[in-house]
């Protein structure tokens, strides 16, 4: 087998028809002309974080609460270390996106004054079941946006510095695209599966974030020269035991506490009640012997855990099929939790691409947006289309100015080579899911992965360094059969260049700023005096180059400069 | 946790194949559809929401509680119906109306 080229032209190109993606060319469909291509790797029917759907909108300014208290919360739950600017801009846009998607077919729950009903501080009631599918419709609506379905994106071209365009290729025939645009903007989503899962086995993808999402963006914008921001504030969620469905639904729904085997609240115990803490403090009472852990759902009435049937229904089925397997729902038992392995994900911490205010990356031509870009945690669903929407009127201004390029031919020859190279000859000893499973048992043992409680030491960052730098060398030799293993490969090489890159994150920040997150145990405490600042990188001359940077306020106008 | 699929079922429209955001089912020689490998399903239930054969399964691994129940649904209007078959036959169903937001 073997591709051949074929060119595309557009004005703006998304790559991942998303949250973030469809969302951003809505809004250059209704602000412009423009041509708009959005190229998905699966369907954007029902690709990426919003599969299953999801449960409530969890960034809403409620009545009551403002953009500056939610900027305030964010700050606060990530020990200070956010970008204010991004965090703001993207909080003054909330409720507006929020209106918009309601516009579109959303079914969000209203009190008899028609205003929405909230679920604590930030979250408002929806039915999110089919979310994807509204957002899918609205795209298909507009004539000026072209969707192109299943062709997965490897690479940006780049020329002088700026990007120009991308390369991808097709899942169901020999089709490498070459596609020029005027401006790219990058929407896929963060990466799960760099560590091994709570299920290794036959559960391997029952994971909490999406198991498509492998880091494709990052790792582009790694190999094409962006510097990146926080990949060390991991993401590890507190999940339901086995099925890792979300517990803020049980936890904030039904006001559930977390308690220990012996039945005693212990959240408390380890300081306030922040995201990476209620993790921590689970992680803790189970290596000191009091696990499990669970979410007491002790005393819910049986209307309740109907409710919570339908509601885990609607974003997590396995967790109520779970349920009905044990033949006992949460109204008799207590439901277990765990935490997951880490993920990379930008729309919860602050890892990803290092952007300026208008979500231009520090490439030119290139925008970032959702949980691909960083400095913005708790984004969540209205936080990514916020950011699509900022995005996207960047890029239209951008356009007005700049014309379409295409790269040499003989970069698009040699970039074809490369691919076909791995379509070309047998199939060696090793295969892509031996590699894949090499480099999750890697970061797990070495890199703070579950099997060590999250806790990482220079001394094992370092085997782990050397083995992801192995494996990326077997990795460029892989071998596929198809066009679906072809993808394979290329999730393969994109989660270890991501694993190249959190490495060196990890080992710069000489503090422990996130319990579980970021606990490096050779520095066990935070430090504000020396570590109020965003660990960056860069990739130069195929080494990751640390840069560190001070913090950025909520009104400064940070541009990129060097 | 994953999907099987009952062939014997399976009209081979493709409706499932299209929407996997794994891009994990293909068609056999017959047209039908098949999962590449079941343990990459990430179990979002998409591919049931578009068969209207009953013949996508949805159960639960047993590294992750599952005993013999499978699940599948069925669309009727804004009503999606899910069908929960526990191992001894018995049925169980869950209606759920798209316009009601989640009462948590
Ligand atoms: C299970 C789960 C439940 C959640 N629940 C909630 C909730 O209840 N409320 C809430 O507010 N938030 C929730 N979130 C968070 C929220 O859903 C995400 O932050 C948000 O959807 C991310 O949007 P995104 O556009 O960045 O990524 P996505 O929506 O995942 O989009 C990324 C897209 O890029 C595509 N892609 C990836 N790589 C490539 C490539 N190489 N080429 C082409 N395409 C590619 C993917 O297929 C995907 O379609 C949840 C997240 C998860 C995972």
């Amino acid at each position: 087998m073997k591709l051949a080229a074929q060119k595309l032209e557009t004005d703006i190109l998304i790559i991942g028809g998303g949250t973030a993606g469809c969302f951003a060319a809505l809004t250059i469909a209704e602000q412009a002309n423009a041509k708009v291509l959005i190229v998905e790797k699966a369907n954007i029917k029902r690709s990426g974080c919003l599969a299953a759907g999801v449960n409530a909108l969890n960034a809403y300014i409620v009545p009551g609460q403002t953009p500056e208290s939610y900027l305030e919360y964010v700050k606060n739950d990530a020990e200070g270390l956010v970008r204010e600017d991004l965090v703001y801009s993207l909080a003054l846009r909330l409720n507006q996106v929020t209106a918009k998607v309601e516009q579109l077919g959303l079914v969000i729950q209203k009190d008899e004054a028609g205003q929405y009903v909230a679920r604590g501080n930030r979250n408002i009631k929806i039915n999110g079941e089919n979310i994807k599918p509204i957002l899918a419709d609205a795209v298909s609506r507009h004539d000026t946006i072209t969707v192109l379905n299943r062709v997965n994106m490897i690479d940006y071209m780049v020329k002088d510095g700026q990007v120009i365009g991308a390369y991808g290729f097709s899942l169901d025939s020999e089709i490498f695209y070459v596609i020029s645009a005027k401006a790219v903007i990058c929407a896929t989503g963060g990466a799960a599966g760099l560590y091994r899962p709570n299920n290794p086995g036959f559960s391997r993808h029952k994971m909490w974030y999406s198991p498509f999402n492998t880091g494709a963006g990052y790792a582009m914008g790694i190999r094409a020269g962006a510097e990146m921001t926080t990949f060390e504030m991991r993401f590890i969620a507190l999940r339901c035991k086995d099925t890792i469905a979300p517990t803020g639904t049980i936890a904030q729904g039904v006001g559930a506490q977390q308690i220990n085997s012996l039945g005693r609240e212990y959240e408390k115990q380890y300081g306030n009640p922040k995201t990476s803490n209620r993790l921590y403090s689970t992680v803790r009472e189970n290596q000191l012997g009091r696990g499990p852990c669970y979410l007491n759902t002790a005393g819910i009435t049986p209307q309740q855990e109907d409710e919570l049937f339908k509601a885990y229904l609607n974003m997590a089925p396995a967790q109520t099929l779970r349920w009905f397997e044990d033949g006992k729902g949460p109204a008799s038992m207590p439901v277990e939790i765990e935490g997951t392995e880490p993920y990379i994900v930008g729309g919860h911490t602050a890892s990803g691409y290092w952007i300026d205010r208008s979500r231009a990356t520090t490439l030119p031509g290139l925008y970032a947006a959702g949980d691909v870009a960083g400095g913005s945690p708790q984004k969540y669903v209205t936080g990514c289309f916020a950011e699509g929407e900022i995005a996207a009127l960047s890029a239209l201004t951008y356009i007005a100015a700049v014309a379409n390029q295409w790269p040499d031919d003989e970069a698009v020859t040699c970039k074809l080579a490369a691919i076909n190279a791995h379509l070309e000859g047998s199939v060696g000893v090793y295969t892509i899911e031996n590699i894949e499973e090499a480099m999750q048992k890697v970061m797990d043992v070495y890199a703070g992965g579950i099997t060590s409680g999250y806790a990482y030491n220079s001394s094992g960052l370092k085997v782990a360094q050397g083995r992801i730098e192995q494996l990326l060398a077997l990795a460029r030799g892989l071998r596929a059969q198809n066009l679906s293993e072809l993808m394979s490969l290329y999730e393969v090489l994109d989660r270890l260049g991501v694993c190249q890159v959190l490495l060196e994150h990890l080992a710069a920040r000489r503090e422990t700023r996130w319990h579980s997150f970021q606990e490096n145990a050779d520095y066990p405490d935070k430090d504000d005096h020396k570590w109020l600042k965003y660990v960056n990188s860069r990739l130069v001359d195929g080494r990751v180059q640390v840069i560190l940077r001070d913090l950025v306020g909520r009104d400064e106008h940070y541009e990129h400069r060097d | 946790m994953s999907i099987a699929i009952d062939k014997g079922r399976c009209s081979g429209c493709g409706r499932c194949r299209n929407v996997c955001p794994g891009n994990l089912l293909t068609a056999d020689a017959q047209g039908k559809t098949e999962i590449r490998k079941p343990q990459d399903c990430w179990g979002c239930t998409s591919c049931l929401k578009e068969c209207h054969f009953k013949a996508i399964r949805y159960f639960l691994g047993a590294d992750i509680g599952g005993s013999g129940s499978f699940l599948y649904t069925r669309q009727e209007g804004n009503l999606l119906h899910w069908i929960i078959v526990a191992a001894n036959g018995t049925e169980h169903i869950i209606t759920i109306d798209k316009n009601q937001a989640n009462a948590y």
